[in-house]
């Protein structure tokens, strides 16, 4: 019988146990193990090769609209970079995974706050066939594209979700521990 | 943020885990339809402030749509310079329209914004609020089916079973953040003292009702 999917979410805000954790962290555990997933939290800081072994998958979750402190530690996601088992990166996740791989975080003028309609425009296995769907946005930075990452979401300019050409490593701009948690169960049973 | 209802008071106990309280912001809405507000018994909030030992800022807002979200930026503008606020903690659980507008002015007002029950599975919630020792009465019902008997009722596993099936037939949140049902919280490990009831109305007709709290106190627990 196949056990349990085993996945370490990576809590990227500000302190360890923090306030933040339970909006950011919590929600995404709580829908990963609905979908039958067992599910470890490690704060950034924390998290380097060795203590990703034993895990399946990894998601790095996303952080509150002031909190950034993860933009200035981003030598402490250098494991992503040698990572061969699936990653989702949640709006700041995905913020790290643009920066590791090439591409840039940019501040935008004004923050993405609420619902959106945004067009999935390339078909994955993450997010389904091409067509709008509804998102929550929370967040202060956009990213450009990184050369080797394809957008799935919202065009190259400014992409709502993306992933690795050839790795299992996906982003998400939007959170879809909010109104779209069926695509957390998508990427536990990927 | 703090009605006095279940959800801020759990929030707020969440929050001073590992930071201080320093005031609790209450909006005190003219509009018992308010979109954002709590409305029953809010006056007596002030009591759960007592309780608590912390001091509480009241606003005025008429409850208007949108205009009471003004009212709520000068409500938290006050707080933050008040009392050197660094953030807001809300009890928001569902309700994008009520996070979403919150997020926007703490940017605004340069605010941290936290939402400890975000997306909290809302019957494992309940429970927990009994367990950990809330004393929570229900003080108003405003959808179907929720009859009388509801009001003034304290919050037990026998009502949480109960709200779990409305949930399953009705669709109704058991928590009562689509407005179905208001909550007011007599007791919990934040509060030096407990509230005790002395008096109260109940009014009720075709599924909406408040326990309209008339006269209460304030004792050693």
């Amino acid at each position: 019988m196949k056990g349990k999917v085993r996945i370490h979410l990576v809590d990227s805000c500000y302190q360890l146990h923090s306030l933040s954790q339970y909006e950011f962290v919590h929600p995404v555990q709580r829908a990963l193990e609905r979908a039958g997933s067992s599910c470890r939290i490690c704060h950034y800081t924390t998290v380097d090769e060795e203590s990703l072994e034993g895990c399946d998958k990894v998601v790095l979750c996303g952080t509150a609209l002031k909190d950034n402190a993860y933009l200035d530690h981003l030598d402490r996601y250098r494991w992503l970079e040698k990572m061969a088992r699936p990653v989702l990166g949640i709006c700041a996740g995905m913020q790290v995974i643009a920066a590791l791989f090439g591409g840039e975080i940019i501040t935008r003028p004004e923050p993405a706050i609420g619902l959106e309609r945004i067009d999935v425009n390339r078909p994955s296995s993450l997010l389904g066939p091409c067509r709008e769907i509804e998102v929550y946005h929370l967040h202060s930075h956009d990213v450009s594209l990184p050369d080797e990452f394809l957008s799935l979401a919202g065009g190259d300019e400014a992409p709502e979700a993306f992933s690795h050409r050839s790795q299992p490593i996906w982003g998400l701009m939007f959170h879809p521990e909010v109104r779209n948690r069926w695509i957390l169960e998508r990427f536990a049973n990927l | 943020m703090f009605s006095g209802g279940k959800d801020s008071v759990y929030a707020c106990w969440r929050a001073q885990e590992q930071n201080t309280v320093a005031c609790l912001i209450t909006l005190l809405s003219k509009n018992p339809d308010s979109y954002m507000f709590h409305t029953p018994n809010i006056r007596y909030a002030s009591y759960q402030a007592e309780a608590m030992n912390v001091p509480q800022l009241s606003w005025p807002t008429k409850g208007i749509e949108e205009k009471e979200l003004e009212d709520l930026q000068a409500a938290l503008a006050e707080a933050r310079d008040c009392y050197d606020l660094q953030g807001i903690v809300t009890g928001a659980i569902e309700s994008v329209y009520q996070a979403a507008r919150v997020q926007r002015i703490c940017h605004s007002l340069d605010l941290w914004c936290f939402n400890p029950l975000w997306q909290i599975d809302q019957i494992d919630y309940l429970r927990t609020l009994i367990r950990d020792g809330f004393r929570v009465i229900v003080s108003g019902v405003y959808a179907y089916p929720f009859d009388a008997s509801w009001l003034g009722a304290e919050l037990t596993e026998e009502r949480v079973m109960r709200l779990a099936q409305l949930q399953e037939r009705y669709q109704i949140n058991p928590s009562g953040e689509g407005g179905e049902i208001e909550t007011f919280v007599l007791d919990s490990p934040l509060y030096g003292k407990r509230i005790e009831i002395l008096s109260a109305t109940r009014i009720y007709a075709h599924y909406r009702g408040q326990y309209i709290i008339e006269e209460m106190r304030l004792v050693e627990k």
